[in-house]
Parts: C-alpha cells; structure tokens; sequence
C-alpha cells in the first residue's frame, strides 16, 4: 500500500501539493476553534433539541454568526474533501476511476459549498418561529 | 516502516475519524439547508438529533472529532518542533488521554436528556 500525505513530509516543489500540505495544517489549526466551540455551543452549552428554528433566527440577527458558519463551512469543506482526494489517491489505483471519483469529489464540493453558502446568506426568519424546545 | 507501531496506527485512525467527521459534514450542510423551508420542516431534522441512537451517533462523532483534533496539533508539532519525531510516541499517549479525558463530559451532556440527568442546557416553557 502506497502511504501518501497530508501526512508526513512536506512536499517540495512549490506546487499544488505544497499548498495542500500548509493549507491541512492552516485550516486545521483554525477549525480545532471553530469546530469545538461550534460542538459545545449546539451539544453542550444549549442541547441539542434546543437548536431550533427559533435559536438559529435568534442567532442569525447577528451576521457575526453567519460569517461564524460560513467560515466553518468552507474550511471544513475543503479541509475534509482535500483528504477525500487524498484517500482516493491511495486507493484507487486505475487512472480512469481515480480521474471520475476526482471529478464527482469536485463536484460535491462546488454544490455544498453553494448550498451551504446560499443557506447562510438568504436565511430570514419565518413569522412564526415555531417552539424552543423540541421534544 | 512504522506498520504495526503507534505510528501507524495514529494515522489510521486520524483517516478514519476525518472520513467519519466529512460525512457527517455532508449530512449536516443538508439539515441546515432545511432552514429554508421554514421552522416546521427544518425543526422535524432537528427532532431527529434528539432521539437516543442520534444522539449515541452524535457521541461517536464527538468522539471521532477530538481524536482528530489533537491528533492533528502532534502532526503539527512532529512536522515544525524539531524534537517532535522523537516524542511522536509520547504525544500520541497524550493525545488519547486528551481524546478520553475531553469526551467523558461531553458525552454526559450529550447523553444526559435521555437518562434524565441534569445537564441545566435546556431552557424550558418558552
């Protein structure tokens, strides 16, 4: 089995495989705050039955918490799908399947990137906000 | 040239619960796109993480998420800390302390609705 990166040493040549592998380590240490904060803030802080319609319409008066999610949304994404590429990589060893998966990947990536951004951008809240808790 | 040791078997698992933690990505930018289809539907998705088994898949992916975490800042430091190769085995004990140590009291919250223990997260009669 081939052992390739996002892992190990740091390739050289200044290409698109150097960018990836500071932009694991940039986005990584930037989504350990995201990520955990986001965790405890939806599971630990408020349940997370309580993340209702009526929390997020509260929340997203503040455009602090859409640039917030927005942030994590496309870190995350291109943090998990850059080693979704990588994992294919390692894996799939006939050219033809490796270029077609790379391909779907890419294009999972361009339609949740849309679809997550469309969410945080056009998101106003209903008349009614529906109830706190949901049990 | 490290099968077998901690070396590997810290890799496998930062692949495996960054697989993991990309797939729940995937369904969750789903959910939350639900937003727009106003509070009854979107709240119906949000019923769904409050069930028991959700709530133990919830667990994992806390879980899964911690790991990755702090296993990512050892890469980091094995990467940039000119001492840390040589410590890689000692961070990743760390590293599985931290995981274990952070994720007991997150699973008590999380787990907590369902055993009735108090966990004060859930404001109630509004």
């Amino acid at each position: 089995m081939r052992i390739s990166s996002g892992y190990g040493p740091r390739p050289s040549g200044g290409g698109f495989e150097t960018f990836s592998w500071y932009f694991f380590r940039v986005s990584g240490v930037a989504l350990i705050f995201l990520a955990l904060i986001h965790v405890f803030l939806n599971h630990v802080s408020t349940d997370v039955s309580c993340t209702s319609y009526q929390l997020v319409a509260l929340r997203y008066t503040n455009p602090f918490w859409r640039l917030y999610d927005w942030l994590l949304l496309t870190l995350a994404l291109l943090h998990g799908m850059n080693g979704l590429r990588i994992v294919i990589d390692d894996y799939v060893r006939s050219r033809g399947w490796r270029l077609a998966l790379q391909s779907v990947a890419g294009l999972v990536t361009l339609a949740y990137f849309m679809l997550g951004t469309i969410t945080l951008i056009t998101f106003q809240a209903a008349g009614a906000l529906g109830p706190n808790c949901i049990h | 040239m490290y099968k077998g040791q901690s070396g590997m078997w810290s890799w496998l698992l930062h692949r495996i619960t960054g697989l993991g933690v990309l797939l729940f990505l995937l369904i969750h930018v789903v959910d939350i796109g639900l937003l727009n289809f106003g509070p009854k539907v979107y709240n119906e998705g949000i019923a769904l993480f409050g069930t028991a088994i959700v709530r133990v898949l919830s667990m994992a992916l806390i879980g899964g998420l911690l790991y990755h975490s702090f296993n990512g800042v050892r890469i980091i430091l094995i990467d940039f800390w000119p001492k840390g190769a040589r410590y890689q085995g000692v961070m990743f004990a760390i590293v599985m302390v931290l995981t274990i140590v952070c994720f007991l009291p997150m699973a008590y919250f999380i787990m907590g609705p369902v055993f009735g223990w108090p966990t004060g997260n859930m404001p109630a009669g509004m």
